[in-house]
């Protein structure tokens, strides 16, 4: 009884928790920037790594900039291109995964044989040189993180739905004579949910530290644009003289995916029907 | 009265007292329950599914799923220690090593994605400390033992190639490899078919009696226990309730569930088979052969399997044709390409009755023919409601409306007996019987010509089992469509056929009229099957009024 409680409010915390820092994430990223008022990029070098303030609320950067104001507004950048980049990975390796693994034969083995040279390559090399063929740019990082990152996804879908199309309950829908696509539609891809679930909150995790490794090799979102992997990135060497410099966006990274990924959770669990 | 006569000797298990409840102060699952086994014995537990046999068996090895748990009173006492207070880490030392346990299902208990040779070898890694060559050499003398054709090959196997008998075989085979002290089987043949099943359990007894282990056996068929195991213990809602020696129960059972349980054996259904000749063909099967390709690996080549060797067969409209034979005869092969779901390599299905109406295309002739597959746990799509699994094939006929649709359901789950309170529920919301009564209603609801039955009982209770096939009978009186049973058990087809396949090794042996087969059998293939399925029976026929005068 103690246990079923606990399971259960536990469960509630997960997706109060998620949902919560989803919306705020969101929030920020759309309205937050016209929040502050402050411009990001305005320089005031008296206030250079200074501290909490009235002026500057969560302190200064190294060049005297508002760190809130930079932090709200790489909000805007990080999350959008985590977001874009989670869903364009997702929904081309989805589709490549389910046909792989739906019609099996040449279509799998072609696919797969694509998919194993992406997969050889370390995801951030590649995604280095997409970068360096088709230059810096927000929507860069997306394109080339997403196909970094789609040889997992396709992975993933492909196992799931191998081992589903061997079920029973797909066979008789074959019987009862629906077509293949909507066999696949309606029962193998619902029942291959909850891995694509989980590697899509893990995914978002990745992308965010990806782009800031990018940004820190001068490829990520062009300076002086604030996001919250390059501010983490250009405040190392700062690390003993002005801390927050750090812990601040580190701290925003880690409490989204946090809520990102509980949020994954909690979906899993309220699309199966079995909890 | 709860003497047992295992009580006699040092017992090596001895359960005393078990109670377990879904969390600390749960429902009861297993409600004090007591029995002794000594070293070398055997003793089953009987009760149907949610008895609670199962769990107090898991209880045993410790291996209760997550919101069970022991009572504080419950005592295990194995080899004098104390199971149910044993730390995690001497138990990890007692399962395998010292009780071994074969689960139900071989379909899902073998780990598919690695070798025979490697899962055999794991419990002898962990447990024994052995070279690999020895670990080989164990592997090989057992396979050998338990007689599987070409060990070496069957070492490099993964288990999709064996058939469910092999695996179960093989499973038992790789937990008796550590020589355990007692083994614990969990229905161990419940999926097999009946000459199979006895292979296995000779093979069980053969095995556990050459290395002295004990057994305990969990099974819902009581005229199986009888004759392998000498005590028995029935459980009904997690109490035991009878125990004693086998026959003793048998011949003079006490409790009125005891009772219930031995009335669920299989008899020939009344009023004899409906006559061959009710009806147009429905199903013209000519000299189909089926073949299952071979695979060209990196380095070796499978080779192809004949499954079915030029069968012809006529499925009547309004009867049910029993095709019978051992797993591997190519039997669900032959069901599964009338239904469309595996090609013939040549020959031909052809449906008189059904392209005399109109020219039918691949998909609106599979409409008239339907499958139950054997397996209601994987039949069911685990995301779709109640409801929605049996409204789906409607929704394929674009004559029907909503309203219609929702009538034609409403009706189906009345005519399978299902309540309406279950139209929002999800399968694993539903018992195994009541899946399968789904799955009928499935299968049922667009008004099929033809419907294969895949071994449609075998994975159900004996009583549950009893339910389905009169289930069956009734509908197709009423539908008139024909059905082509596909099963193991002689036992379920005498229930349900008109006319009786008898198929072995991918050709069909013998044909005929229900009771002409088998009161008469012409092959002595049939009449091997007969017997495996009548040595159940006749111990049934132990329970004649004589004998239970003298056990009075």
């Amino acid at each position: 009884m103690i246990a079923t409680a606990l399971e259960q409010s536990r469960l509630k915390f997960n997706a109060v928790f998620g949902i919560t820092v989803t919306t705020l994430l969101i929030a920020t990223a759309v309205i937050g920037p016209w929040l502050v008022g402050y411009d990001p990029l305005k320089l005031d070098l008296p206030a250079r790594l200074a501290g909490p303030s009235a002026r500057h609320l969560l302190g200064a950067d190294e060049f005297g900039r508002d760190i809130l104001s930079r932090l709200v507004n790489g909000a805007r950048t990080s999350a959008w291109i985590a977001f874009a980049t989670v869903l364009f990975a997702l929904i081309t390796g989805t589709a490549l995964g389910v046909a792989a693994g739906f019609l099996r034969g040449w279509t799998d083995r072609i696919l797969m044989m694509i998919n194993d040279a992406f997969l050889a390559f370390p995801g951030l090399l590649l995604a280095l040189g997409i970068m360096a063929v088709i230059g810096a740019s927000r929507d860069g990082i997306v394109l080339a993180l997403g196909l970094a990152y789609m040889p997992i996804v396709v992975r993933v879908v492909r196992a799931a739905v191998l081992s589903i199309r061997e079920r029973e309950y797909v066979e008789a829908s074959r019987v009862m004579g629906n077509s293949e696509f909507i066999t696949m539609a309606r029962h193998v891809l619902p029942n291959c949910l909850a891995p694509i679930i989980v590697l899509a909150t893990t995914m978002f995790g990745w992308v965010i530290l990806s782009e800031s490794a990018l940004s820190f090799l001068g490829l990520g979102v062009p300076p002086p644009a604030p996001s919250w992997g390059s501010m983490l990135s250009t405040a190392r060497p700062y690390i003993s003289q002005a801390p927050h410099l750090i812990v601040l966006p580190g701290l925003c990274i880690s409490i989204t995916l946090l809520g990102v990924n509980m949020l994954g959770d909690a979906v899993r669990d309220w699309l199966d029907p079995k909890l | 009265m709860m003497d047992g006569t295992a009580f006699a000797r040092n017992p090596m298990l001895s359960v005393h007292d078990l109670t377990i409840t879904i969390g600390p102060n749960g429902k009861r699952i297993v409600d004090t329950l007591t029995f002794d086994l000594a070293s070398g014995d055997m003793m089953a537990l009987v009760g149907e599914s949610g008895s609670g046999k199962t769990m107090a068996a898991r209880a045993v090895l410790g291996l209760l799923p997550q919101p069970l748990v022991t009572a504080p009173e419950s005592r295990i006492l194995f080899k004098g220690d104390d199971l149910t207070r044993i730390e995690p880490k001497a138990m990890r030392k007692v399962r395998g090593a010292d009780i071994g346990m074969v689960f139900q299902e071989p379909m899902v208990s073998l780990n598919p994605a690695v070798t025979i040779g490697e899962q055999m070898a794991e419990g002898l890694r962990l447990h024994h400390k052995l070279g690999k060559a020895e670990i080989r050499d164990r592997s090989l003398a057992m396979l050998e033992r338990i007689r599987i054709k070409e060990p070496t090959k069957c070492l490099a196997a993964y288990p999709h190639e064996f058939s469910g008998g092999m695996r179960q075989r093989i499973m038992l085979a790789s937990v008796m490899l550590l020589k355990p002290r007692l083994l614990i089987a969990d229905e161990p043949t419940t999926a097999l078919d009946t000459l199979v099943q006895r292979d296995v359990l000779d093979l069980m007894v053969e095995l556990t009696q050459a290395n002295g282990t004990a057994v305990l056996l969990i099974s819902h068929d009581l005229g199986m226990v009888s004759h392998y195991i000498p005590n028995v213990v029935v459980m009904s809602e997690g109490k035991a309730i009878e125990s004693g020696s086998s026959s003793d129960v048998l011949r003079a059972p006490k409790h009125e569930y005891t009772r219930r349980l031995l009335d669920a054996l299989p008899q020939r259904s009344a009023g004899g088979s409906r006559g061959g000749d009710c009806g147009k063909p429905v199903v013209e099967v000519k000299d189909v052969v089926i073949d299952y390709p071979g695979r060209n690996r990196l380095f070796s080549k499978t080779e192809a399997k004949r499954a079915v060797h030029g069968v012809d067969l006529t499925v009547r409209r309004g009867e049910t044709l029993a095709l019978v034979g051992a797993s591997g005869s190519g039997k669900t092969t032959l069901g599964r390409a009338i239904v469309g779901l595996v090609k013939p390599t040549s020959g031909e299905i052809a449906f008189p009755g059904a392209e005399a109406h109109r020219p039918m295309d691949q998909r609106a002739r599979r409409r008239e023919m339907q499958i139950v597959f054997q397996d209601p746990y994987s039949s069911l799509d685990p995301r779709q409601r109640i409801v929605d699994i049996i409204t789906e094939p409607l929704k394929l006929d674009k004559s029907m409306n909503g309203a219609e649709r929702e009538r034609r359901v409403e009706q189906v789950f009345a005519e399978v007996g299902l309540s309406p309170d279950f139209r929002r529920r999800f399968p694993h919301q539903l018992s195994g019987g009541q899946r399968q009564r789904v799955a009928i209603a499935r299968a049922i609801v667009g008004r099929p010509a033809f419907v294969v039955a895949d071994e449609p009982v075998s994975a159900l209770d004996m009583t549950v089992q009893k339910q389905i096939l009169l289930l069956i009978r009734e509908l197709q009186a009423r539908h008139g469509f024909a059905c082509l049973f596909v099963s193991h058990d002689l036992g379920a087809v005498e229930q349900v056929a008109d006319r009786i396949a008898v198929m072995q090794d991918g050709r069909i042996v013998e044909i005929g009229e229900r009771d002409d087969v088998i009161d008469r059998p012409q092959h002595p293939y049939t009449r091997q099957l007969l017997e495996a399925a009548m040595l159940i029976d006749r111990r049934f026929a132990e329970n004649d009024p004589p004998k239970q005068a003298t056990a009075l």
